[in-house]
């Protein structure tokens, strides 16, 4: 079996293409690289379409080596990476539904975000009309005895984003959950064709509202590195202040959600207090609770307020005060840890077979951080650690959560004390932008896992930019989690996992 | 548990009254709501919240309304499960293709009277989303609203300001049915 090194070697290497090298490969070589993710030694990062072409980013598990391959599809068709790895299966068929571009032999073809109320067909692609008679979707037949199905959403009960689940269960205990996604599918690819980088990065900043500022970072890493800007230091810390922020503000909701689905409200009330500081401190120190539109192209739109760092000084202080209250409350609630503790479990070869982003890997014991296996500026400059936990369960998920916060008050200490002075963002002026064809590929680690930008650039606009948000590769998990557990603990499971509706739906 | 459940009998209470202009402004809104709120309807309000095709950051300012510095609760504004409950639809993001029928489904199961309060700029005309083949629009493209609460996303106590502004819409409206 050919090593993704000579797979990458046998291509033609696309010189505009940084960081990391971008092959174009043949047929072979891609259903190649389709084993190589099948046997473990990668692991997918991405695939995603292109006009008549389809693109994999994937990294090598030993070498932490990023590479994306490209596969032309003049007849609109590709080898299903799907058919040999699980993980790519819903990725395709977005691809076929998005684009037209046909993975063969895959094992599943029913449409992906084409929820059938689209005007048109393939709107990413051959933008065909759509076929008036749309066939009913197909949902996978569960058989057995005394089964019954309980359908759920799109409108959920609370204040949550919309999608399907289709529940099978057998008398209490759930048989098999199907979901069904794409409801909040706003075509965002499509409106950053052409685009303006500054209007793309404004998108962005809203594909998923709780990881604005993740998506601002991943974006305009992709951008900087395809234009090959140099960004000052002290707009890399203060990006990195915003995203550890973020983190804490978005751990600390889904620490008290997680709890108050195990109806223990008390942790919900205090976590939220927790939450609510930290989005008043983001607010004094940049302008806006969530940090939108704070981190563009070339550096931020903001610098750190006058009385900022004090700000969030006195913002640590609070939160170490209380938060490790709260912690031992947790830890110290029987009652709420016999919900979380052995309650849907990922296993460690399902996260490590998905590639699972974020604290759902970490808690199955999957080690990676884009921060520190990366290792993206300023992240290189400061120490912390990836807490890694190996139960899988609830309560591992909530403890991951735990261990991370603390790891961001330590990272935003650091930060603080070792900002560097000079300039906020360097500016992107018509001559570096305005030459040619240009591609980049960035990253950043948000509150929920590893977000993936990938942007080409033709004449200082956007020719296409795809953004993989780190739930398409948990989504599939929580199917898995949720087997065997009760109907019951489902709110529970989900609010662990707490992935994004609007950032997979795009 | 037990330290941190007297603290909270025992501590200032957060839902502060207190000298920021802001936090001023905030108690004159819980006065107001309570008021005009006993007054159109005799009761307490409930809301029922749509996500019509959001990125979810309004979702987390209406959630923040539920915590302690915010208490929405203490203003007879509640959150409920069903549009079946619901006497408000606080609909967000641009309406998405995919999201048209459900959104109209859960209108028409809300009873009468009704009103509907669209959140954010993307609810407006679907703000920086207009234009997409998967988007419909603003949310008075596909049911009637009562109200537009704009921002980007709109602060908890921009969104307390709308819920004033549609009560007093709902007076209006029941002077001219």
């Amino acid at each position: 079996m050919p090593l993704l090194t000579d797979i990458l070697a046998q291509g033609r290497r696309i010189e505009a293409h940084r960081p990391c090298p971008r092959v174009v490969v043949a047929a072979d070589g891609w259903s190649a690289a389709a084993s190589e993710l099948a046997s473990g030694h990668v692991t997918l990062l991405g695939l995603w379409g292109d006009t008549g072409t389809v693109h994999m980013a994937v990294i090598a598990q030993d070498t932490n080596v990023i590479a994306v391959l490209s596969l032309d599809c003049p007849q609109q068709t590709f080898p299903s990476v799907g058919a040999l790895h699980p993980p790519a299966i819903r990725l395709e068929r977005a691809i076929h539904s998005l684009f037209g571009l046909k993975p063969v032999g895959a094992p599943d073809m029913r449409p992906w975000l084409d929820l059938g109320f689209w005007e048109v067909q393939y709107p990413l692609g051959a933008r065909a009309p759509a076929p008036s008679a749309q066939p009913a979707y197909d949902f996978l037949p569960v058989e057995g005895e005394s089964l019954h199905r309980i359908p759920v959403g799109p409108v959920h009960a609370g204040i949550i984003e919309p999608g399907h689940f289709r529940f099978t269960a057998s008398g209490e205990t759930v048989v098999r959950l199907e979901q069904r996604l794409g409801y909040v599918h706003k075509g965002i690819e499509s409106l950053m064709m052409g685009a303006t980088i500054e209007r793309a990065a404004k998108l962005a900043a809203r594909i998923s509202g709780d990881s604005t500022v993740a998506y601002g970072i991943a974006f305009v890493h992709a951008v900087e590195a395809a234009l090959q800007v140099e960004v000052p230091p002290r707009a890399r810390y203060l990006r990195a202040l915003m995203a550890e922020l973020e983190r804490l503000a978005n751990h600390f909701g889904d620490i008290g959600a997680i709890c108050n689905d195990a109806s223990f409200a008390l942790m919900h009330a205090h976590c939220g207090i927790l939450r609510e500081l930290a989005l008043r401190a983001a607010e004094t120190c940049f302008g806006h609770r969530l940090m939108m539109d704070r981190v563009i192209p070339g550096g931020v739109a903001a610098d750190l307020s006058g009385n900022g760092a004090a700000t969030l000084q006195d913002l640590l202080k609070v939160l170490r005060q209380r938060f490790p209250r709260l912690v031992e409350l947790y830890d110290n609630t029987a009652s709420l840890q016999d919900r979380t503790a052995a309650t849907g479990i990922v296993t460690a070869e399902l996260a490590q077979q998905f590639g699972a982003p974020g604290f759902i890997g970490r808690a199955s014991g999957r080690d990676f951080d884009a921060r520190k296996t990366l290792a993206y500026a300023p992240y290189d400059e400061l120490d912390f650690v990836v807490p890694v936990l190996t139960a899988g369960d609830v309560n591992a998920r909530v403890w991951l959560r735990v261990r991370e916060v603390e790891q961001s008050f330590a990272l935003i200490e650091q930060l603080i004390a070792r900002l560097p002075d000079g300039p906020i963002a360097t500016a992107l002026d018509g001559k570096d932008i305005g030459e040619g064809n240009c591609e980049g590929l960035g990253f950043a680690e948000g509150f929920r896992g590893d977000v993936l930008a990938a942007v080409r650039l033709d004449a200082g606009r956007v020719a296409r930019c795809h953004l993989r948000d780190p739930s398409w590769l948990q989504w599939p998990l929580l199917e898995a989690a949720i087997e065997g557990n009760i109907v019951a603990d489902f709110p529970l499971c989900n609010k662990s996992f707490n992935c994004s509706y609007s950032g997979h739906d795009l | 548990m037990r330290r941190t459940l007297l603290e909270g009998l025992t501590q200032r209470q957060l839902t502060e009254a207190p000298p920021a202009p802001d936090d001023a402004a905030l108690a004159e809104l819980a006065a107001s709501v309570d008021r005009a709120a006993r007054r159109r309807l005799g009761r307490s309000l409930s809301i029922r919240q749509v996500d019509a095709g959001s990125c979810n950051g309004c979702e987390l300012e209406i959630h923040a309304l539920n915590n302690a510095f915010y208490d929405l609760e203490r203003f007879g504004l509640r959150f409920v499960a069903s549009p079946r409950h619901a006497d408000v639809l606080l609909v967000t993001g641009p309406v998405t293709k995919n999201m048209r029928q459900a959104l109209e489904r859960t209108y028409q199961a809300t009873p009468d009277p009704k009103w509907v309060v669209a959140l954010g700029d993307c609810a407006v005309d679907g703000g920086i989303f207009a234009g997409s083949y998967a988007v419909a629009g603003g949310v008075s493209a596909v049911v009637p609203v009562d109200l537009h609460i704009r921002g980007c996303p709109p602060s908890p106590n921009d969104i307390l300001k709308g819920l004033i502004a549609l009560l007093q819409q709902v007076g209006e409206s029941a002077v001219t049915p």
